[in-house]
């Protein structure tokens, strides 16, 4: 397997690992805002309630949960290694420097905007995965079966306005990250084509405007109801 | 115009260094920005202090030699070599700061001198065709369709000034590797040894210690070639292409 590690830790296939982790992360986005929707059916929570329980006892859905943590752990891990060999290729720094002209923010910050969504996906396992997998959630009825009322945990969280915050900013920095990385993933993955890069861009500034805003409403239209 | 100039001093590699300003006058807005420095250095001459050293060579914009961060941007405010670059582009009275291009593969020699050997290691790694071509074949002999000629030329422009690398917010060499590897893989001539050749030539980038890409652009918009971002796309296709097909275990 000599040669597989070899491309793998040259910088070019760890940066290849990051854009095919990065995909997947885009996928995951998307599934999980799909299932956070249902939140918005004024059912009570029953459609919520029903997701959560399908996906807890579906195995195949629980096996590509783990693959899932363990793809996001390999992201976090190679955005470290990447951004400290990054770091220290240029260990004396320039006085001055004028990198607003010649590339966006998000593009220069994305190791800061990942450690962003780190905290919070940190905060939001903790409040409501690890609740629901080791804390007594209440239970609710649902046709005969008898399931963790999961919808009533994320109500109670979303009446918390600083919890809301947090959330609604973090989709800010979601979004950022989203703004370059979609595209940069297609660019490492070497597609770049006068007749589709154009389109990348601009899908993946629309992906990364349209997601966290979905996101984001969630909690706002929630604590509202709330009210 | 009169000016202020911060600029890097640095005995050797070794020493610490550290910004001097210097005032000069009467600099003609005609100038280069080279010939500006000239005459700076014909006034430390006269009063026997060490001048600044700068490299350059053709002042024409063909070698790729002179290099200078200035104000913040390698080769100055605008997208051309510092031996191009004209005073015109500057401000009576306007203090200009100018400090070497810096990435760790590209270690300060004195002032504002870099030793850009890293590039020439990774030509030598790879970078050239090694079978013999015999001699000026006839036009059209090997059939070349315009717009691979065109590309391969554009990539062909790249003088290794090493302009990329000073942009890059990682010192990555991408832009400069992707461009000689595409120039060679897009020709006939080149085809027969791009697998090995993109193998060896980012094994020895890494190995110079120059950083990953990020993708986010500063290179191309600072190359004074306008070297295009889809090279770098190119090289990764001809790197992961290779490293599942090549024979080297
Ligand atoms: C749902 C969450 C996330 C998604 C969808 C996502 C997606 C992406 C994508 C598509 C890329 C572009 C890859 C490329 O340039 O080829 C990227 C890059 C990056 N991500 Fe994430 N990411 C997420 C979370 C994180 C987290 C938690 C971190 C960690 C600290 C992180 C750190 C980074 C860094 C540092 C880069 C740039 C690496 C570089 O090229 O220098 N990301 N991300
Ligand atoms: S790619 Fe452009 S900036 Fe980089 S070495 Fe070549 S000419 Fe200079
Ligand atoms: S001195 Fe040759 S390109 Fe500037």
């Amino acid at each position: 397997m000599s040669w597989v590690t070899k491309t793998l830790n040259s910088t070019l296939g760890q940066k290849l690992l990051m854009a095919l982790t990065g995909f997947f992360l885009i996928l995951f986005l998307v599934v999980h805002l799909a299932g956070n929707l249902q939140l918005l059916i004024p059912d009570n929570g029953e459609s919520f309630n029903l997701y959560a329980h399908n996906m807890a006892i579906n195995n195949f859905i629980r096996s590509v949960s783990i693959i899932n943590f363990g793809l996001i752990l390999l992201h976090v891990v190679y955005s470290v290694i990447l951004t400290k060999h990054n770091k220290k290729a240029r260990p004396v720094g320039y006085a001055e420097t004028d990198a607003s002209t010649n590339s966006t923010w998000a593009s220069r910050n994305m190791g800061i905007l990942g450690t962003l969504i780190l905290i919070f996906l940190l905060v939001h396992l903790r409040g409501f995965w690890y609740r629901l997998k080791f804390g007594s959630p209440d239970k609710v009825l649902l046709g005969d079966t008898e399931v963790d009322n999961a919808f009533i945990i994320v109500v109670e969280a979303f009446k918390n306005p600083i919890y809301v915050g947090f959330y609604v900013i973090s989709m800010v920095f979601l979004a950022f990250h989203l703004s370059h990385g979609f595209a940069s993933a297609f660019q490492t993955l070497g597609i770049n084509h006068k007749k589709y890069t154009p389109l990348i861009q601009k899908v993946g500034l629309g992906f990364a405007i349209l997601i966290p805003t979905l996101f984001a409403m969630i909690p706002i239209v929630m604590y509202i109801q709330s009210l | 115009m009169n000016l202020t100039l911060k600029v890097w001093r640095q005995k050797n590699a070794s020493d610490k260094g550290g910004f001097r300003e210097y005032k000069v006058k009467d600099i003609s807005a005609d100038m280069s920005f080279l010939e500006m420095l000239d005459v700076l250095n014909e006034e430390l001459l006269e009063k026997g202090e060490d001048p600044v050293h700068f490299d350059h060579d053709c002042r024409e914009g063909i070698c790729g030699m002179c290099s200078l961060h200035i104000n913040g941007k390698p080769h100055g405010p605008s997208q051309t070599t510092t031996c191009q670059l004209h005073m015109r582009s500057f401000k009576d009275g306007q203090t200009i700061t100018i400090e070497p291009f810096r990435a760790k593969a590209f270690p300060v020699v004195k002032d504002l001198v870099v030793d850009r050997g890293a590039f020439d290691r990774i030509i030598q790694s790879g970078g050239y065709v090694s079978v013999n071509t015999g001699g000026v074949p006839d036009a059209n002999e090997i059939p070349i369709p315009k717009v691979l000629a065109d590309e391969a030329f554009d990539a062909a422009t790249c003088i290794g000034c090493g302009a990329c690398v000073a942009a890059c917010k990682n010192a990555s060499a991408m832009l400069f590797v992707s461009a000689k590897i595409s120039q060679l893989s897009l020709l006939p001539q080149g085809r027969v040894e791009r697998k090995e050749r993109a193998e060896k030539m980012i094994a020895q980038m890494d190995k110079e210690g120059f950083g990953a890409c990020t993708n986010t652009g500063a290179c191309s918009a600072e190359c004074p070639k306008e070297i295009k971002l889809s090279n770098i796309a190119r090289m990764n296709r001809e790197y992961f292409k290779a490293s599942v097909t090549t024979e080297n275990v």
